[in-house]
């Protein structure tokens, strides 16, 4: 394996991780605004349970992206920071909106309608933004005009094939959140709770296999050299659609065991997503950087690769610690008040 | 405005923005941790519900540290994409390992807030011990890229192309030590002061010898005396801090100083505005021989003047007022709280005067103050570089046009969150007032 591959690798890891913790993030937050002030006042607080301590480990996440895109690929960042100007700063500020009146919205419970619903409606719309790199990545939007880059911005607005992703990132956050909730409400002992979660899991699954083949298809009209790739991952894909078919049906049967669902669905996208990304290599963004062109000093990728061994080795005992007291402590999950 | 002065106002503004939140990120979390220790040392419970409504204040401006932060970073990259290039292949290291500090202060600050009544004390200790090592280390490690552009380290150009690139060498560059250092001290002065404050400020309200008074007194006293040390540690430091410029960046200094000429015994400028036409500083007072004796130590030390640069790659000559204001606050927050002390434990005086309370009042403002000018005056007397002597700003600007509208968008959204902050703190506190916790107690 070269070093640029490793590194790709390791970003494709944590890009991974980041998009099922977010979606379920930002999932729960837009739970805990549906069933705000409702009768099923109990599956709000279960997602209020799972939101408070998370978010913020989660959104570290964002930065830790940021971070390893630009000091393994620098030769990458010139060209994606001009061209994400908008979509990245559009994403930026519903974060930070999102971010800060979920934490009002627990301090100030007065207004706790209100600030829910602000942080719920931004969180929403974050991972459709995200994922809007995708589809910029593939090529056709950035014009080379003089020697300098630019997005146009229109013409991704205009093409129905962005929709289509848009619509993915959407119906997959609230998808996986919802999963995640009956598990977590599962784990809680709440019935109420479980039975609307689960419900809401198995609307929104067909839901996302629709969204993920029209993908399919704008990569076919849109990207057809990704198509082609793809193509020839044909076994990962099929996989991927018989592990969803087996997780999605274990929410129909009689025995409880949304926690076998949310592992199975979890591997799926990580098929998914596998196949995806070696299709997509060796370009970063199509056809202007691959990831040889836009790798780091050789110095640089050492130390850095050393410093992700010793930092992750002092930090597990830490996430360790953190999944223990709030995500198998029944005493947390079950207690009162959030 | 064309768009590089818009690029760099809007980035200035953000960080003007995010070190507010940041600074208190790092300073209140020393007093969380003192406040703990004191507990279980005194056994006063006072101390108790100090650390708790002291930390229900954190996690809400942690709420926008956090984004403001994440902002920082991102825009970053999309403003200046040319100077992250040289970043990631660089100086990456400190934003690597600032992850870690991130993690840690995000994972232990989630255990101390909402695991507390699960904890052991030792565990709560170790707890905030380490949001609060996390928070420390993470400011002073994105401090360290900042270092990094004023004495770069590390690298060869050769034909344009960075080679020979020492990533350890480029992270221990000259200047980090003392410029971490001086963030991180300043900001446990600030967070100190600001608690001093509002402790005041009750006190002020109280005006009777209560129970709640002397709550508040003890939380007074307790930001004094931090905050005394750590901006005595401040102005030593920073006096570092400018025998650095004095070696590595002469003319930021000489700007800082407003001298023009090149010169043996070098006078030191107090206040004044400095006049680019008659080149000097109007208004101010002058100590001969000073400012030689504190760029190096001897009065015929040589300090450089800025005649000996070309015009246009000096800084911006306002920086001599912000530097002059930064160095004044600090100079006369070390005496109020050396007369703050005195007052209380020499004379063992229970009221202070209004004046005193007055100026206890202003502590907090005033070091936050200092804060934002000495960014301004490091940031901005860096200019026209981004790398001092390596890059500049110029070149390293986005190519992307109108970035006014997106100034505008980022402008309502920082008022919004100042605004809500500064509310939903004022919301909390007034419904679980101090005495209701205080009675609890005689329970
Ligand atoms: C409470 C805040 C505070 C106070 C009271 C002081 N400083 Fe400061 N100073 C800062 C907060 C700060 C800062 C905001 O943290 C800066 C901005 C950049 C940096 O590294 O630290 C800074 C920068 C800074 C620099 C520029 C470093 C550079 O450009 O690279 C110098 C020379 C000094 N300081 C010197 C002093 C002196 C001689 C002080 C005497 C009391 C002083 N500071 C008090
Ligand atoms: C948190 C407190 C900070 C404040 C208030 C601040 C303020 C500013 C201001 C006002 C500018 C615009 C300068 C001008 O054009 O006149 C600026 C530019 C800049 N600052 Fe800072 N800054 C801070 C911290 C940092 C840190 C820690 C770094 C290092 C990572 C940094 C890196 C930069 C860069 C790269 C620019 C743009 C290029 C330039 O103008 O030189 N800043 N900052
Ligand atoms: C010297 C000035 C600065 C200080 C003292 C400082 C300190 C802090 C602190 C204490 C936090 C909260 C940490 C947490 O709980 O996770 C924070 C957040 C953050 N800061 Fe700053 N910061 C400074 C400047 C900057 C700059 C220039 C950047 C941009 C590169 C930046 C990027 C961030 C990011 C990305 C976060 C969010 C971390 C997260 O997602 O948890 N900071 N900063």
């Amino acid at each position: 394996m070269t070093d640029s591959l490793l590194a790709i690798s390791l970003l494709w890891i944590f890009v991974f991780i980041y998009a099922v913790a977010a979606t379920i993030d930002f999932g729960a937050g837009f739970w805990s605004m549906i069933y705000l002030g409702k009768r099923q006042m109990r599956a709000t607080r279960i997602a209020n349970k799972y939101l408070s301590p998370s978010w913020e480990v989660t959104n570290v996440f964002i930065v830790l992206i940021v971070v390893a895109l630009v000091s393994f690929f620098p030769g990458a960042t010139y060209t994606l920071g001009t061209v994400m100007l908008i979509p990245g700063s559009l994403v930026i500020l519903l974060l930070a909106l999102r971010s800060a009146f979920l934490v009002f919205s627990h301090t100030a419970k007065e207004y706790e309608k209100f600030l829910t619903y602000v942080s719920g409606i931004s969180g929403f719309l974050i991972p459709g933004l995200l994922i809007l790199i995708l589809p910029i990545s593939h090529g056709g939007y950035i014009k080379t005009t003089g020697g300098i880059e630019s997005l146009s911005f229109v013409a991704l607005l205009e093409n129905w094939s962005t929709y289509a992703f848009f619509g993915f990132a959407i119906s997959s956050t609230l998808f996986l959140s919802s999963l995640l909730l009956s598990d977590y409400s599962n784990v809680a002992g709440d019935d109420e709770a479980f039975i609307i979660y689960r419900r809401d899991a198995q609307i929104l699954g067909p839901i996302v296999l629709l969204f993920a083949l029209l993908i399919m298809l704008a990569i076919k009209v849109e990207a057809n050299w990704l198509y082609e790739n793809m193509m020839n991952q044909l076994a990962w894909l099929v996989a991927s659609i018989v592990v969803f078919a087996l997780s999605y049906g274990v929410l129909w049967i009689k025995k409880r065991i949304p926690r076998i669902a949310v592992i199975g669905i979890v591997i799926q996208y990580l098929l998914a997503s596998y196949a995806y990304g070696v299709s997509h290599l060796p370009y970063i963004v199509y056809p202007i950087v691959t990831i040889e062109s836009g790798f780091t000093d050789p110095n640089m990728f050492r130390a850095l690769f050393v410093s992700y061994i010793v930092g992750f080795a002092i930090l597990i005992p830490g996430f360790i610690y953190f999944w223990r007291l709030f995500m198998k402590d029944r005493r947390y999950i079950k207690s009162g008040d959030s | 405005m064309d768009d590089l002065l818009i690029a760099r106002s809007l980035f200035g503004t953000t960080m003007g923005v995010h070190i507010i939140y940041a600074t208190l990120g790092v300073g209140i979390p020393l007093m969380i941790l003192i406040a703990e220790i004191m507990y279980q040392k005194t056994k006063d419970r006072d101390y108790a519900i100090m650390a708790n409504r002291w930390t229900k204040g954190f996690a809400v401006l942690l709420g926008v540290a956090i984004p403001t932060g994440t902002i920082a970073g991102v825009q970053l990259s999309l403003l200046w994409p040319g100077f992250m290039e040289v970043v990631g292949r660089v100086i990456a290291l400190p934003f690597q390992i600032e992850i870690y500090a991130f993690f840690l202060e995000a994972l232990f600050m989630s255990i101390y807030v909402y695991a507390a009544d699960r904890l052991t004390p030792t565990m709560r200790i170790l707890s905030v011990f380490l949001v609060f090592v996390g928070a420390a280390a993470s400011g002073i490690l994105i401090t360290n890229v900042h270092a990094f552009e004023g004495t770069p380290a590390g690298f060869r150009i050769e034909n344009g192309q960075f080679v020979d690139i020492d990533p350890w060498a480029a992270f221990f560059n000259p200047s980090f030590f003392v410029t971490g250092g001086h963030v991180a001290v300043s900001a446990f002065m600030t967070g100190a002061f600001v608690i001093a404050s509002i402790a005041a400020f009750k006190m002020w309200k109280e005006r009777k010898q209560n129970r709640t008074y002397k709550y508040h007194q003890k939380a007074l006293m307790l930001g004094l005396v931090i905050g005394g040390i750590f901006s005595l540690l401040t102005a030593i430091n920073g006096h570092e801090s400018a025998q650095l410029l004095h070696k590595y960046q002469p003319e930021k200094l000489a700007a800082a100083e407003g001298l023009f000429e090149t010169q043996r015994y070098a006078p030191l400028a107090v206040g004044g505005f400095t006049d680019r036409e008659t080149q000097e500083v109007k208004w101010g007072i002058e100590i001969p021989w000073a400012l030689s004796f504190l760029a190096g130590d001897r009065f015929d030390t040589e300090v450089k003047g800025l005649n000996d640069y070309p015009e246009e790659l000096w800084p911006p000559l306002f920086v001599h007022t912000l530097f002059n204001a930064m160095v004044g606050i600090g100079t006369m927050l070390i005496f109020l709280s050396i007369v703050g002390f005195t007052y209380r434990h020499i004379f063992k005086k229970d009221r202070f005067p209004k004046w005193l309370m007055t100026l206890f009042i202003s502590a907090g403002p005033l070091a936050m103050l200092a804060i934002e000018f000495g960014w301004i005056f490091a940031c901005t007397g860096r200019q026209p570089w981004v790398i001092y002597r390596i890059l500049k700003t110029e070149d390293v600007v986005t190519t992307a046009t109108n970035l006014g509208t997106l100034f505008i968008l980022f402008i309502i959204i920082y008022i919004i969150l100042m605004v809500a902050t500064v509310l939903v703190l004022r919301y909390y506190f007034r419904r679980h007032p101090i005495e209701q916790e205080l009675a609890r107690i005689k329970e």
